[in-house]
């Protein structure tokens, strides 16, 4: 008999993530995968991969340094993330609303300004050109930001017209040959400076006081009289691009019209998309936040044993994955309805407000839990924890979005 | 060109494993499975000769339940054509019964190449690729991590201790690969759309007879928690003692 021998190098055990010996998943107790389609899980686990590759090894640093990280875009694109429930026609991938809500969650569970780009470029942008535009609009813009060689931003906030937007006063005022011109200011714009185009929702009208008379308009960025300004100090969502506006008599053809745009009810819709994909994604924040806290829990010691094995720690971890379960059920209700055609606004407002909020109380246990660690870039849970403070604060903050329910169940206004 | 990439699907390696009751086998429940990664770097090599040369067809061929569909069709977002499912109610741990239903099904297939991963994340054993090279009388190169093909002939790249080798071979061929050769694209979105409407066969897998099975499956002992000695300069003769006379590593 002969012996063959052969001498390699030990492999190496990495697999110490979660060291409690589970029987269930821990990241899906209440296995809400299960309510998702295959193709669903496919979408999902593709951006999270990407995600996982690309966006967390950068985003510590790319939050320090104040910088949104336009690496990415192009991988974004190709993964084909952008606009991607509009149709195949326009170079998107027509998936269902689940789908696209799990793209947010995964974006988000990179971070806020990653899913924010995202969000605007898809929702605020391609979106109105898909509902609003002309058939030479969609065709020239749509195709061209899916991928990504458009990028877009979404003007509609103003310095004194946050909650209110139907004060704006922004003009746009018709030529005698058709063409407009559009006076104003924006701020708080997503991708403003990154941008090529920019939708500008502006009063058409003078003296109209409940905003009747707004429509959007597709703005090159390069337009004389267009700038756009970084806003400094921002102390949340430091991976993106915010910024200002200003137009000074803007010279815009009439074909930037978007013809079927009209009154506040237009970018109201494309806010109930945006808002939609941010009910998902700040729950992918919460994700995020409790996978970090759980592994952290499990491999921390203190006291003789690691610290997942006290109390406190327990409940903090039993309250976060509970809210993550109801807010990942609450998405997708909210997916399903979209796609059977049957969701309100004030649905939306309900699920915005709800996973919002609760992320934010996740995120911020979670680099409680984390201890000293917690304040570091190196761990995600307290750049999550500014990061949400803008998501609860933008889109509708969390109070406007408890006056709309509030007046949906009373029928009663608390705005007026 | 004509290219059949075999591919398994593997359980998620960073979590913690449990023994099913059988006592033979790995707890299934609560494990998230995937592509073995090796695998994807063999559908990527294959993409990327389709990515120069759209004549090519690329297939993929799995062999296990009807769970490893989901993992074809990852493989079918990513790009490939078509996808052969060899349908059997469990996996054996013997390579050759493996090798055997895939060199059944890849024979009269008209393959140009035939790759595999050099080896699954779960079972270790990296032979079945070796095997089918066998089965089909075809030239064999493993662990690959370069490859390039012109015409009939292909060469690769194999880290070997050490060193690098570099071999020629005519095709058709076996090959299986290593890491390095390239880095797998993820899904696009719209082929994950796309791969629903490609075709997916579902045959019985040919199995040939099981020689080799597991008896015991056991995890590995719990590591004895580390100790502290003490700090600085003053710990040294005590970690040398240590060392010498409890570790025996000096």
């Amino acid at each position: 008999m002969t012996t063959c021998v052969s001498s390699t190098p030990g492999a190496g055990n990495g697999s110490v993530a979660v060291s409690f010996g589970m029987p269930t998943n821990p990241l899906d107790l209440c296995d809400i995968d299960s309510f998702l389609s295959e193709e669903e899980r496919a979408v999902r686990d593709s951006v999270r991969a990407f995600v996982d590759d690309r966006v967390l090894p950068i985003i510590g640093d790319a939050y320090v340094e104040g910088r949104f990280p336009k690496e990415l875009i192009a991988g974004m694109a190709e993964l084909g993330v952008l606009g991607a429930n509009l149709p195949e026609q326009y170079g998107c991938a027509g998936l269902n609303n689940v789908a696209y809500g799990l793209i947010m969650q995964e974006l988000e569970r990179g971070d806020s300004g990653i899913r924010s780009f995202a969000s605007v470029q898809g929702a605020l942008v391609m979106y109105p050109i898909f509902a609003f535009g002309s058939d030479e609009q969609k065709s020239r813009l749509l195709p061209s930001m899916a991928k990504a060689e458009t990028i877009g931003c979404f003007g509609l906030t103003e310095p004194d017209y946050g909650s209110n937007p139907a004060g704006m006063i922004t003009r746009a005022r018709e030529q005698a040959d058709g063409s407009w011109i559009i006076n104003g200011a924006k701020m708080w714009i997503t991708n403003g400076s990154t941008a090529h185009v920019a939708i500008i929702w502006a009063k058409t009208e003078d003296g109209d006081a409940d905003g009747h008379s707004i429509r959007g308009f597709v703005v090159p960025t390069s337009t004389p009289g267009f700038s756009a300004k970084n806003q400094k100090g921002k102390l949340s969502l430091r991976a993106s691009d915010t910024s200002e506006l200003s137009l000074q008599d803007v010279h815009v053809p009439a074909d930037a019209l978007l013809p079927r745009s009209g009154g506040l009810k237009s970018p109201l819709m494309c806010l109930t998309q945006a808002r939609y994909g941010i009910a998902w994604g700040a729950i992918g924040a919460a994700m995020y936040c409790f996978e970090e806290a759980l592994s952290y829990a499990g491999n921390r010691v203190m006291f003789g044993r690691a610290i997942g094995g006290f109390q406190l720690q327990q409940a903090r971890l039993a309250e976060m994955v509970t809210e993550i379960a109801k807010g990942r059920l609450l998405a997708l209700h909210l997916g399903r309805l979209k796609d059977a055609g049957r969701l309100t606004p004030q649905q939306v407002s309900l699920a915005k407000r709800n996973n919002v909020n609760v992320a934010c109380d996740i995120a911020r246990e979670a680099r409680r839990l984390l201890g000293g660690n917690g304040i570091l870039t190196e761990y995600g849970a307290m750049r999550h924890m500014e990061n949400l403070e803008s998501v609860y604060t933008y889109e509708g903050t969390h109070d406007i979005h408890t006056l709309i329910i509030g007046q949906a169940v009373t029928g009663l206004s608390a705005f007026e | 060109m004509k290219i059949a990439v075999c591919i398994k699907r593997v359980p998620d390696m960073d979590v913690r494993f449990k023994i099913a009751a059988i006592g033979n086998a790995v707890d299934e429940a609560g494990l998230k499975f995937d592509m073995n990664d090796f695998d994807s770097w063999a559908v990527e090599a294959a993409l990327q000769i389709k990515d120069r040369d759209a004549a090519t067809e690329v297939v993929i061929v799995s062999l296990g339940t009807d769970a490893v569909q989901e993992t074809i069709r990852k493989a079918l977002a990513m790009g490939a054509d078509r996808g052969v499912e060899l349908k059997t109610d469990h996996i054996p741990f013997d390579g050759l019964a493996i090798a055997r239903a895939l060199a059944a099904e890849l024979k009269d297939g008209g393959y140009d190449l035939v790759l595999f991963g050099k080896q699954s994340a779960d079972s270790s054993n990296g032979v079945v690729g070796a095997m089918v090279g066998e089965l089909l009388g075809l030239p064999l190169v493993t662990a690959i991590s370069k490859l390039e093909i012109s015409g009939q002939k292909g060469s690769a790249k194999r880290e070997i201790e050490g060193g690098q080798e570099f071999v020629e071979f005519p095709l058709p061929a076996v090959l299986t690969i290593d890491q390095g050769l390239n880095i797998a694209r993820y899904p696009a979105l719209k082929g994950i759309m796309a791969a629903k409407k490609k075709p997916l066969e579902v045959k019985p897998a040919q199995l040939g007879a099981q020689t080799v099975t597991v008896t015991q499956m056991e995890l590995p002992p719990e590591r004895a928690p580390g100790r502290i000695i003490g700090e600085g300069v003053a710990a040294v003769p005590e970690l040398v003692r240590l060392l010498q006379t409890e570790a025996k590593v000096l």
